[in-house]
C-alpha cells in the first residue's frame, strides 16, 4: 500500500523560462505589511496598557483556534464540535505539570501540546468510526467524557477547579529578564510573556497552515474536500491526511487551552471544556469570516472581538443575536464576510493556486501552438 | 392546433457539460416517436429536461403551448407527462406493489391504468407483488418501472433506455406490451441505442449526435446509410 | 444495590431516551439532517408546555395534546422556511445552521424564562407506584416507557401501512425519482420534521414531568437521543428503542456504584458499543 504521498506527482517541472509559483503582487505586498504588524504586535506591551494587552491576547488565542478548526472543518472536512477537549487536557495537563511536578509553566506548554495531542489519538480512534453530523456529535459526547473525568480528579480542584499557585508564576522563564531589562512588575511580565507566546504561536500556526496549504499535501486536502472517492483513485491517503490534521490542531489548540489556563491562572473543569467559549465562538468566527480560507477567520477574529465588546453585556439577547447572525450567513452568504470581500475585489492574500508565469508563447511558422 | 409536447431550442447541461445544444421536436397525441444516438449523444438529458429533473428555460419546452421548462418535476407529472427513468430507479425500501402504488401520488386521475390493469399486462409481477422491487431480475424490474409510470395515467410516456442491459428475449416482452400501451391512448417518446427495434414501434424517429438532431423522419422514408451516417457522424474517415 | 429495582429503572429510563431518540431518528432516515437543535426543541416544548398548564389551568396530558399540533406547525415552519435552504451536496450548512438555531433556542428561553429551573407537576402521579414482581415501578415510567413504545408502533404503521409513509420511504431512497413520483420533496420534509417535532412533544411531557429542566437542557438531551440512535443502530425505530435501553441501564448501574458517575457510565457504555459495533446493535441491512 502506497503511502500516498509518493504516487502524488512532483512538482510541475516547468519549461525553460517558465516559473510555477502561488505569490501575486498583492500577496507580497500583504506578506510584508503583516511582517510589519507581528513586528508592530510585538512592542506593543512596552507601550500600551494591561488591557490592550489582554484585549489582543484574547484576540490572538481566537484567532490560532479559528484558523485551526478552520483546517479541520474547511480544508479537512472534519467538523468538530468537540475541539474543547483538547483546550480542556491541555489546560489541565499544564496545570498538572505545574502544581503536581514543578515543571515551569513556560516550558510545560509545549509539554501540553503533547499531552492534547496523545489524546487525540485514542479520540480520534472513536470518532473516525461515525460519518457527517454524527461525527460531529460523537466529538462533542468525547470532549464530555473528558470534562466529566477531569471533574473526577480531586488532586487538581475536582468538579470546582483550582488555581495555580502564585510562586508559579512569579519565577517563569523569562520574568526575571524582563524585570530586570525593562522594569516591569511581575505580573505586568506575566501578561507580556504569555502574550508575546500567543503572537509567536499564532503567527507559526498560520505559517504552518500556509505552508501546508501550498504543499502537495495541502493539494491533496483540497481534492479530498472537494471529491474525496476521485482523490483516493488518484492515491491521495485520505485517512492518513485526516488523521495527520486531527493530530496537528490537537497539538495547536492543547498549547492554545494552556496558554489560556496560564494567563487566567484559574481553572474548572466546566469553564475549560466549554462548549460555548471554545467552539461555539470559534465556529461564529470562522463562518462569519468566512470558512476554508486563512483571511477569513482573520476577518472574523476582529467582527468577533468588536461584537463582543459592544454587545456582550446584553448577555442571552447578544448570544441570541450571534447564533441568528451565524444561521444567515450560512444562508445567505456561505463564504462569510471574507468570501463577499474577495468575490467583489478577486483579491487574494494567502493565495494557494499555483500560477503559470514566464515567457509568452513562441510564434514560429506554423501559427499558435496546435498547427 | 398546439403540439402535446414540442420543444423549441432546448438547450440543457449534464453536470459541467452542456448536452443538449438546441433540439426542437415535437409529439403530437396518439404517437411514438423513438430518439435514437449513441451514447453521450444527449438524449437523456433531453428527456430528463422535458421531465422536469432538469431545469430550463420555459419557453424551451411546451406542453400543449404552455410553457413548463422551469417546471420542477414533481408539477410536471401532475400535467399527465410521466418518465420511466434510465436505470429503472425503482424505490429499494418499498415492494413490488408499493413501488406502483407511488406512481399514483401526484396524480391520481380515472384512466385504463390501475393496480390490476397493470398486472394483467405485466402478469410475472402479480406473484411477485410482495417482494422488494429491488429483488427481481432486470427485465422484471423494468415492467415495474414502466408500470410505476403508468399509474399516473400519462398523456405522455416517455422511456429512457429501456433495452439497457436486458437480453433479447427480454426486450421483445417488453416491446410487446407496448401495443396496448398505445391502444389506450398514450403517446409515448422512447429512447433508445437499439436502433432496429426503435424503427420497429416508431410513427417518426428522430437521431442525436452531439447534442443535436441530426436526422429525422419516418422509418419507412429512412434511408440506412442516412441513419448510419447521422447516428454516427457524416465523415466516418475520422472514425479510423 | 438491589439489582432487578435499577435494572428496572434503567429500562424505563430508556423508554424516555428513546422518546428523545424516535423523532432524530425519523428526520434523520428521510432527509438526512441531524437537527442539532433536537434537545433545544424539547425544551421549548416543556416550556410550551408549561406555560398552557400554567396560564390555562390544564392537566399537563391535556396541555401536551394542544401543544402538539403548535409543535408541529413550528417544526414545519422551521423546515420549510428555514432547514430547507441548507439541504444540499454539502454537510456543513445543515449542521452550521442547526447549530446557530440551538443557541438562539436556549438564549431565547432564557430571556423568556430565566435560567431558573421549572418542573411540570403532575400531582399523585409524581409518586405513584405499582409493585411488579418484587420491585416497586413508578408509575410515571412505567407510562413513559409504554408511550415510546405506543409511539414507535404508530410510526412504524405509518411508515409501512399508509400513503405518506410510502412517500417517506421513497424520498428517502431517491429524492429525485420521488419527484418524479409527484412527491414534493420541500413538502414531505416539513411534515417530517412537524412530525417529530409532535414526537418531542411527548419527550417534553416526561421530561417535564419526571425531572426539573432549564433553558439550558437541550444539549445534554441531544446527546442522549444521538447516544440511543448510535447504540441501537441507524435505521430501525425498534433498534432505537434497545439502544434507548441499554444507555438508560448502563446510567442508573452507574449511578447506584456512585450517583456522580450516572452520566459517564452512558458515555462509557456508547464508547463501547462504538468500538465493538461501530453500525450500532441493530442496524437497518440498507443505507
Amino acid at each position: 500500500m502506497t503511502t500516498g504521498f509518493e504516487t502524488m506527482p512532483t512538482e510541475i517541472a516547468a519549461p525553460p523560462g517558465w516559473r510555477v509559483e502561488t505569490r501575486t503582487r498583492l500577496s507580497s505586498i500583504f506578506a510584508i505589511l503583516s511582517f510589519i504588524v507581528v513586528i508592530v504586535l510585538a512592542a506593543v506591551p512596552f507601550v500600551m496598557s494591561r488591557g490592550v494587552v489582554q484585549d489582543l491576547f484574547f484576540i490572538l488565542t481566537m484567532l490560532a483556534l479559528a484558523q485551526s478548526w478552520n483546517l479541520l472543518a474547511g480544508y479537512a472536512g472534519l467538523i468538530s464540535v468537540g475541539q474543547q477537549l483538547f483546550v480542556g487536557c491541555g489546560a489541565y495537563a499544564l496545570f498538572g505539570f505545574v502544581i503536581l511536578a514543578g515543571v515551569d509553566p513556560i516550558l510545560a506548554i509545549p509539554l501540553a501540546g503533547l499531552f492534547a495531542m496523545l489524546i487525540a489519538a485514542p479520540a480520534a480512534f472513536f470518532s473516525f468510526r461515525l460519518y457527517g453530523p454524527y461525527f460531529a456529535i460523537g466529538t462533542w459526547v468525547i470532549a464530555e467524557v473528558g470534562r466529566l473525568l477531569f471533574a473526577q480528579w480531586k488532586m487538581l480542584g475536582g468538579g470546582t477547579g483550582t488555581s495555580l499557585p502564585r510562586e508559579a508564576t512569579k519565577d517563569m522563564l523569562g520574568i526575571s529578564l524582563l524585570q530586570n531589562l525593562f522594569g516591569m512588575r511581575s505580573a505586568a511580565a506575566a501578561d507580556a510573556l504569555t502574550y508575546w507566546l500567543a503572537l509567536a504561536l499564532t503567527a507559526l500556526t498560520i505559517g504552518f497552515i500556509y505552508r501546508l496549504l501550498r504543499s502537495k499535501q495541502g493539494l491533496g486536502l483540497a481534492a479530498v474536500r472537494d471529491n474525496e472517492t476521485a482523490a483516493r483513485a488518484l492515491g491521495v491517503d485520505a485517512h492518513r491526511l485526516k488523521i495527520i490534521v486531527y493530530l496537528a490542531t490537537a497539538f495547536v489548540t492543547g498549547m492554545v487551552g494552556a496558554l489560556i489556563y496560564l494567563q487566567k491562572a484559574r481553572i474548572s473543569p466546566d469553564a475549560a471544556f466549554s462548549l460555548t467559549d471554545w467552539t461555539a465562538y470559534v465556529v461564529f468566527i470562522v463562518v462569519i469570516g468566512g470558512i476554508g480560507t486563512i483571511e477569513g477567520p482573520l476577518v472574523g477574529v476582529l467582527v468577533f472581538f468588536l461584537l463582543q465588546n459592544a454587545f456582550s453585556s446584553y448577555g442571552s439577547w447578544y448570544l441570541l443575536a450571534l447564533g441568528a447572525l451565524a444561521i444567515i450567513t450560512m444562508l445567505f452568504a456561505p463564504r462569510g464576510l471574507w468570501g463577499l470581500i474577495s468575490s467583489r475585489t478577486g483579491w487574494e492574500l494567502f493565495p494557494v493556486r499555483r500560477l503559470l508565469r514566464g515567457e509568452p508563447v513562441l510564434r514560429d511558422q506554423k501559427g499558435g501552438p496546435n498547427g | 392546433m398546439a403540439s402535446l409536447i414540442e420543444t423549441c431550442g432546448l438547450m440543457a447541461a449534464y453536470r459541467d457539460f452542456q448536452a443538449v445544444l438546441g433540439v426542437d421536436l415535437h409529439l403530437e397525441a396518439g404517437e411514438t416517436i423513438a430518439v435514437i444516438g449513441a451514447n453521450g449523444a444527449g438524449k437523456s438529458t433531453l428527456m430528463r429536461s422535458i421531465a422536469g429533473v432538469i431545469a430550463n428555460k420555459p419557453d424551451m419546452v411546451l406542453h400543449r403551448g404552455e410553457p413548463i421548462g422551469a417546471m420542477a418535476a414533481s408539477d410536471v407529472v401532475r400535467r399527465g407527462i410521466a418518465l420511466v427513468p434510465e436505470g429503472r430507479k425503482l424505490f429499494p425500501s418499498l415492494t413490488v406493489e408499493e413501488n406502483l402504488q407511488i406512481g399514483r401520488y401526484g396524480r391520481r386521475v380515472a384512466g385504463p391504468w390501475t393496480l390490476d390493469s397493470i398486472y394483467s399486462l405485466f402478469p410475472v409481477l402479480m406473484e411477485r407483488r410482495r417482494n422488494p422491487a429491488t429483488a427481481l431480475s432486470g427485465g422484471q424490474q423494468q415492467m415495474v418501472a414502466i408500470g410505476r409510470a403508468l399509474m399516473s395515467n400519462p398523456e405522455v410516456l416517455l422511456c429512457d433506455e429501456l433495452s439497457l442491459g436486458l437480453a433479447p428475449v427480454i426486450i421483445k416482452d417488453i416491446y410487446a406490451a407496448f401495443s396496448h400501451i398505445r391502444a389506450a391512448g398514450a403517446a409515448i417518446v422512447i429512447v433508445e441505442q437499439d436502433i432496429a427495434q426503435a424503427l420497429k414501434v416508431a410513427d417518426r424517429v428522430y437521431c442525436m449526435m452531439e447534442g443535436r438532431i441530426t436526422l429525422t423522419g419516418r422509418p419507412a422514408e429512412l434511408d440506412r446509410a442516412d441513419i448510419h451516417a447521422a447516428y454516427f457522424g457524416a465523415d466516418t474517415h475520422e472514425l479510423a | 444495590m438491589n439489582w432487578l429495582d435499577t435494572l428496572l429503572q434503567g429500562v424505563l429510563l430508556g423508554g424516555l431516551y428513546a422518546l428523545f431518540a424516535a423523532g432524530l431518528s425519523l428526520v434523520f432516515g428521510i432527509m438526512r439532517l441531524v437537527n442539532l437543535a433536537h434537545g433545544d426543541l424539547i425544551v421549548l416544548a416543556a416550556f410550551l408546555i408549561l406555560t398552557l398548564v400554567s396560564l390555562l389551568g390544564l392537566n399537563p396530558f391535556l396541555a401536551a395534546s394542544i401543544a402538539a399540533p403548535l409543535m408541529f406547525a413550528v417544526g414545519w415552519l422551521l423546515q420549510y422556511h428555514l432547514l430547507n435552504r441548507s439541504l444540499g451536496k454539502d454537510i456543513l450548512p445543515p449542521l452550521l445552521v442547526t447549530f446557530g438555531l440551538s443557541i438562539v433556542i436556549q438564549n431565547g428561553l432564557l430571556e423568556g424564562f430565566t435560567a431558573d429551573s421549572r418542573r411540570i407537576s403532575a400531582g399523585a402521579l409524581e409518586t405513584a407506584s405499582l409493585q411488579l414482581g418484587g420491585v416497586n415501578a413508578g408509575l410515571m415510567p412505567l407510562l413513559t416507557f409504554a408511550s415510546a413504545v405506543l409511539v414507535i408502533v404508530g410510526l412504524n404503521q405509518l411508515i409501512y401501512r399508509t400513503e405518506l409513509g410510502r412517500a417517506f420511504r421513497a424520498t428517502s431512497d431517491d429524492v429525485v425519482t420521488a419527484s418524479l413520483m409527484g412527491i414534493r420533496p420541500n413538502s414531505i420534509f416539513a411534515i417530517a420534521t412537524g412530525l417529530a417535532m409532535m414526537i418531542v412533544t411527548v419527550a417534553a411531557l416526561y421530561l417535564g414531568m419526571r425531572a426539573n429542566f432549564d433553558p439550558t437542557a437541550g444539549p445534554a438531551r441531544l446527546i442522549y437521543a444521538f447516544e440511543a440512535v448510535i447504540i441501537g443502530g441507524l435505521g430501525s425505530l425498534w433498534g432505537t428503542l434497545a439502544g434507548g435501553v441499554i444507555l438508560g441501564i448502563a446510567q442508573t448501574f452507574g449511578a447506584a456504584i456512585n450517583p456522580e458517575w450516572q452520566i459517564l457510565a452512558g458515555h462509557i457504555a456508547f464508547l463501547l458499543v462504538l468500538l465493538f459495533r461501530p453500525r450500532g446493535l441493530f442496524p437497518r441491512a440498507v443505507d
